[in-house]
């Protein structure tokens, strides 16, 4: 279906071709799903399929690309709009209309395609994609998952032969995740739709892949093959792999269900062994409170509360937030949170996309005022505080990174932020140097890499050495290798007495990080505990360690594997 | 297909329709029902109806100055915008044209003001230094004597032009800008698309001002001012610049821009048909407006506007393009336009037999006063709040969609609006306990109906009924309807 021949892509201002050598064929009906660490190419690689590279992008491509006998060297992206359906990774900036349905019938309606047919094939993807209730509804009041199902359902009804995605799932809460690739799985079993996807997040997608293509590195031909053999090999991979290649299972488990099958005696074995804490985890003093949905929570009064935080002997909490309530114009975004987050710890703010983490982690620095309630960090209300002052107690680093930049260089970002925060010179740079080793300072911060603009601001936010940092969504669009560098910064900012409150959907890096959980749904909290607790008992977030070793309380790769070779050495 | 869809297709217009109780086919038999129905696509009223009523109230507008009329027809507007106004973005714009309104009046005044006014009065109000001006200026005034005079009939200039914008805003808040881009031709539809395009960009470039703004916050600077504003211009306008590149490249991969193989013929055909009628169409509005050639000028226009038409409907065969669901011209169109076009032809009627009410004279100052029939005929405007569809009628859709609103405001008003903050909510459901199947329908989405978590239907992957871990490939199990025509 789609054939690629001896292709290299090289860019204009590129010296050295972002694609080289890659000579395959994805068949038809075929759920490709392609990995590899950020910046090998992958999207050059789907910008080929539709032929946006090189023709809207520029460039030059070499060899040959052949989509349902179309040669994309002849044909322009409009010219293939009839068998290639391509969504990217912001499904806001693929719109054209402003409601659902219209958006639905934009594609038909560029192809001529006669009125009767198209009212019947948008009823037909309204329901296919569950989006019948959402038909008159305005796009930019859509929650994102439902967004990205109206972007597939407007490239879909178009009946296009191959599909290119490119991160579907990367935004999503893992429900709305599952919601997606529920529809793409049955596009593929179905419709016989041949579908081409890059992802980030292998746990959710590896097990639905008829086929993975590996781009090893940056120019290095790619490696086809069955996913549990590619997998095998693949510098990147999810961590029920890595527990199958811990445990010497062949061929690797792809999905939950294969490794809870052969993971028997791995149970065995890991029964009479307890998983280490994390490091530097402070006890918790306090009992987790997960409320009985059933009964409305007591309001205690000013006095027993006033009689309950002096009696907490411990260290002055960063964070502490009560009965707080944030209203967006009508609409009670948090109601009745209480949150108290101490020096050392990490929290994880869960809970579908719009449940209001976001907005718990911005009235933690103030862009909100609360409504009811009180929110104190560091001993000051943030709302009411300067700037230049709250820095010296907050961090945020947002959901867009490049948010916080402005200057045009590394370097005089750095500067800048000395200067914000009042810092000796050089110390943003020299945490730079330690986050981000061997970027020149006269980069310019549009062209590093995801991971290396989060760090650059996760830098930028440390300068004032705030003992609370705030993140949201941090690992969005991050690989395997740019998320456990992530782990480890974050760990040591934890072990050094930081606060860490992060917002994610990301359930394995709630696992491997996170001290506490926190579960938000509706601007309530829900459920708030040790993660192991929380997290064991959902089955929404449950890492897939955790899943597969259910009821044992293990998390992660890393727990099991350093439970198993501990005793091994010792004799 | 239909053992599959059967389900859905109900669970689809349940919600919808509830609280109005008129069917799907409302476009058609709506003329026959007293009450007005819904808005939905099916019913929604043709977006060149408001558009013609708006003209209609401005036209109106046009033909007075008396202060009393022109607020009796702001009122009619607004009364109808809020009786038929959506929930939708664009219907948010009314609350900017009414202050642009006011700002026009307020700029009105304060020239009449500074620079004077051509109205002769008695009444001296102030005195303000009067800026001796060169000889050049003649005629110009700098500062001097204001009378109250002249401010009366600035003010009512003012609002003239005033109600010509809120009139336009209604149109604006009635009628979906994108929707009407739909009746263009073929040939014109695709720069109608830019055009549409350009405008949404407007509200991103404020939304991406807010949050950079917001973000400065961030770096401990100053978050309000006019520098916060000036500094975060950069990484707006380059976010703007990349939102616009992303969004042509989807454009073109969606097949904006395709055309159809057409004769060469043709195509030399209709540049010349649209060239030469462009220029008859100069050629003859010249004439008209000339002292001369006022004979000649009338046909050749028209001639003029026949080939531009003729080359746009020839241009248009290039076009591949055809058009989902356009609006219906019904019954309820004609009426909305028709009243519109009455108010419209009352006023110019008006001017014949009661041309000193609608025209108070400025001086002598005197009391406007209303005339009976002239206002009694702007009322007229007022048909549509009854007759065009209504907007909600606060049915399940708008009360149980918390987690889709997320943080977005949608602005919702009427009944269902004004308890948008306070309905009760479903309380979120407990967290099933371990052992318990996960992919019960409603454990994600805890408010029902809300399109997310939605119940059993076709989509319902095979994991929502399969293991705990629910992740199996699920090839064996998918149900087997094939939701497509057959090929």
């Amino acid at each position: 279906m789609i054939r690629f021949e001896q292709v290299s892509v090289t860019y204009d201002d590129a010296g050295a071709p972002s694609l080289r050598g890659v000579d395959l064929t994805v068949p038809e009906g075929e759920l490709c799903l392609l990995v590899g660490p950020s910046g090998v190419g992958k999207s050059t690689l789907l910008g080929t399929v539709s032929g946006l590279v090189p023709h809207f992008t520029g460039g030059t491509l070499h060899g040959r690309v052949t989509v349902a006998g179309r040669d994309t060297r002849t044909h322009k992206p409009r010219e293939l709009a009839d068998v290639v359906g391509t969504v990217g990774q912001d499904p806001l900036a693929h719109f054209v209309t402003d409601t659902v349905e219209d958006e639905l019938a934009y594609g038909m309606e560029s192809l001529g395609i006669p009125p009767h047919t198209m009212r019947r094939r948008v009823e037909e993807t309204l329901d296919l994609l569950g989006l019948a209730a959402l038909r008159d509804r305005p796009i930019a009041t859509l929650s994102g998952g439902q967004q990205q199902r109206v972007a597939i359902g407007s490239v879909l009804t178009t009946h296009p032969a191959v599909l290119v995605l490119d991160e579907p799932t990367s935004a999503l809460d893992p429900g709305a995740a599952e919601e997606v690739l529920a529809v793409l799985q049955r596009l593929v079993h179905d419709l016989g739709t041949t579908v081409l996807m890059a992802e980030h997040r292998l746990e959710r997608v590896v097990q639905y892949a008829d086929r993975v293509i590996l781009l090893p590195g940056p120019g290095e031909a790619p490696v086809m093959g069955e996913p549990a053999e590619v997998m095998a090999v693949s510098p990147v991979h999810p961590p029920v792999v890595g527990l199958g290649r811990l445990a010497g299972w062949e061929p690797v488990p792809l999905s939950v269900r294969d490794a809870r099958r052969r993971a028997a005696p791995l149970r065995e074995r890991l029964a009479p062994l307890s998983p280490p804490t994390a490091p530097g985890a402070p006890e918790t003093p306090e009992t987790p409170q997960p409320p009985a949905a059933g009964a409305p929570r007591r309001t205690r009064t000013g006095f027993l509360r006033k009689a309950r935080r002096t009696s907490d002997t411990g260290p002055a909490p960063a964070a502490a937030v009560t009965g707080l309530a944030v209203r967006h114009d009508r609409l009670i975004a948090l109601r009745d949170v209480n949150l108290s987050v101490r020096p050392g710890e990490t929290v994880a703010l869960m809970g579908r996309n719009g449940a209001g983490k976001s907005t718990l982690l911005r009235t933690l620095v103030g862009m909100h005022k609360p409504a009811a309630g009180s929110v104190r960090v560091g001993g000051t209300a943030p709302h009411s505080t300067s700037p230049a002052e709250l820095l010296r107690h907050v961090g945020l680093v947002p959901q867009e990174p490049r948010d916080l930049l402005y200057a045009d260089t590394v370097a005089a970002e750095c500067t800048a932020a000395d200067g914000d925060a009042g810092a000796a010179p050089g110390t943003c740079r020299a945490l730079v140097s330690g986050l981000l080793p061997g970027v020149a300072g006269t980069t310019h911060p549009r062209d590093l890499s995801e991971g290396q603009r989060l760090a650059l601001a996760l830098a930028v936010v440390l300068t004032a050495r705030p003992p609370l940092i705030l993140l949201d969504e941090p690992t969005r669009g991050l690989d395997y290798a740019a998320k456990h560098r992530l782990v480890e910064i974050l760990r040591g900012l934890a072990a050094e007495g930081h606060a860490i409150v992060l917002a994610t959907h990301d359930v394995e890096l709630a696992a491997e990080l996170a001290h506490r959980v926190v579960v938000i749904a509706d601007g309530e909290i829900v459920a708030d505990g040790p993660t192991a607790e929380v997290v064991v008992s959902s089955p929404a977030f449950a890492p897939q360690v955790a899943k597969v070793l259910a009821p044992q309380p293990w998390l992660t790769v890393g727990q099991v594997r350093e439970a198993l070779v501990v005793p091994e050495v010792a004799p | 297909m239909s053992k599959g869809i059967t389900p859905r297709m109900s669970d689809r217009s349940t919600p919808r329709r509830a609280g109005g109780g008129t069917g799907a086919g409302a476009g058609a038999g709506a003329a026959e029902s007293a009450a007005a129905p819904l808005t939905a696509r099916a019913s929604a009223l043709h977006a060149g109806a408001w558009w013609v009523w708006a003209l209609g109230l401005a036209t109106a507008a046009s033909r007075t100055t008396n202060v009393l009329l022109l607020g009796l027809l702001v009122a009619v507007a607004g009364y109808v915008v809020a009786a038929r106004r959506t929930d939708a973005p664009w219907a948010r714009s009314y609350g900017a044209f009414l202050k642009l309104g006011l700002a026009v009046i307020a700029i009105r005044l304060v020239f009449a003001v500074v620079l004077g006014s051509p109205i002769p009065g008695t009444h001296t109000l102030l005195t303000l230094p009067e800026v001796p001006l060169p000889d050049w200026a003649k005629g110009v005034r700098l500062g001097g004597r204001v009378t109250a005079e002249g401010l009366v009939f600035a003010l009512a200039d003012g609002m003239k032009l005033a109600t010509l914008l809120v009139c336009v805003g209604a149109a604006n808040a009635l009628a979906n800008p994108a929707r009407l881009l739909k009746s263009l031709p073929g040939a014109l539809y695709e720069a109608g698309v830019a055009v549409v395009v350009a405008m949404t960009f407007a509200p991103n470039l404020v939304a991406d001002v807010q949050r950079l703004r917001a973000a400065r916050r961030l770096r401990g600077r100053p978050d309000r001012g006019l520098t916060a504003l000036l500094q975060v211009g950069l990484p707006v306008l380059e976010g703007a610049l990349e939102r616009s590149v992303a969004l042509a490249a989807s454009m073109d991969a969606r097949g904006y821009g395709r055309t159809a193989r057409v004769p060469r013929a043709v195509r030399r055909a209709t540049s010349v048909l649209t060239l030469s009628g462009l220029m008859g169409v100069c050629a003859g509005t010249y004439g008209l407006l000339a002292d001369q050639g006022a004979g000649y000028g009338l046909p050749v226009l028209l001639a003029g506007l026949a080939a531009a038409l003729a080359g746009l409907w020839l241009g248009g065969r290039r076009s591949v393009r055809t058009r989902y669901r356009p609006d219906r011209w019904g019954v309820r169109a004609w009426l909305v336009s028709g009243s519109g076009v009455a108010v419209a032809a009352l006023m110019i009627w008006a001017n014949t037999y009661a041309p000193g009410a609608l025209h108070p004279p400025a001086v002598p100052l005197t009391a406007p006063e209303l005339p009976l029939w002239p206002a009694a005929s702007l009322l007229v405007g007022l048909l549509p709040a009854f007759m065009a569809p209504s907007a909600s009628g606060g049915g399940p859709r708008d009360t149980a969609e918390p987690e889709a609103a997320g943080h977005r405001r949608t602005g919702r008003r009427g009944p269902s609006g004004t308890a948008a903050g306070e309905v009760p909510r479903p309380r979120p459901r407990p967290f099933p306990e371990p052992g318990a199947s996960p992919w019960t329908p409603g454990v994600r989405g805890a408010a029902p109906g809300n399109g997310e978590g939605a119940g059993p239907g076709p989509l319902s992957p095979p994991q929502r009924r399969g293991t705990p871990t629910g992740r199996s490939g699920g090839a064996e199990s998918t149900p087997t309807q094939h939701p497509e025509e057959p090929k």
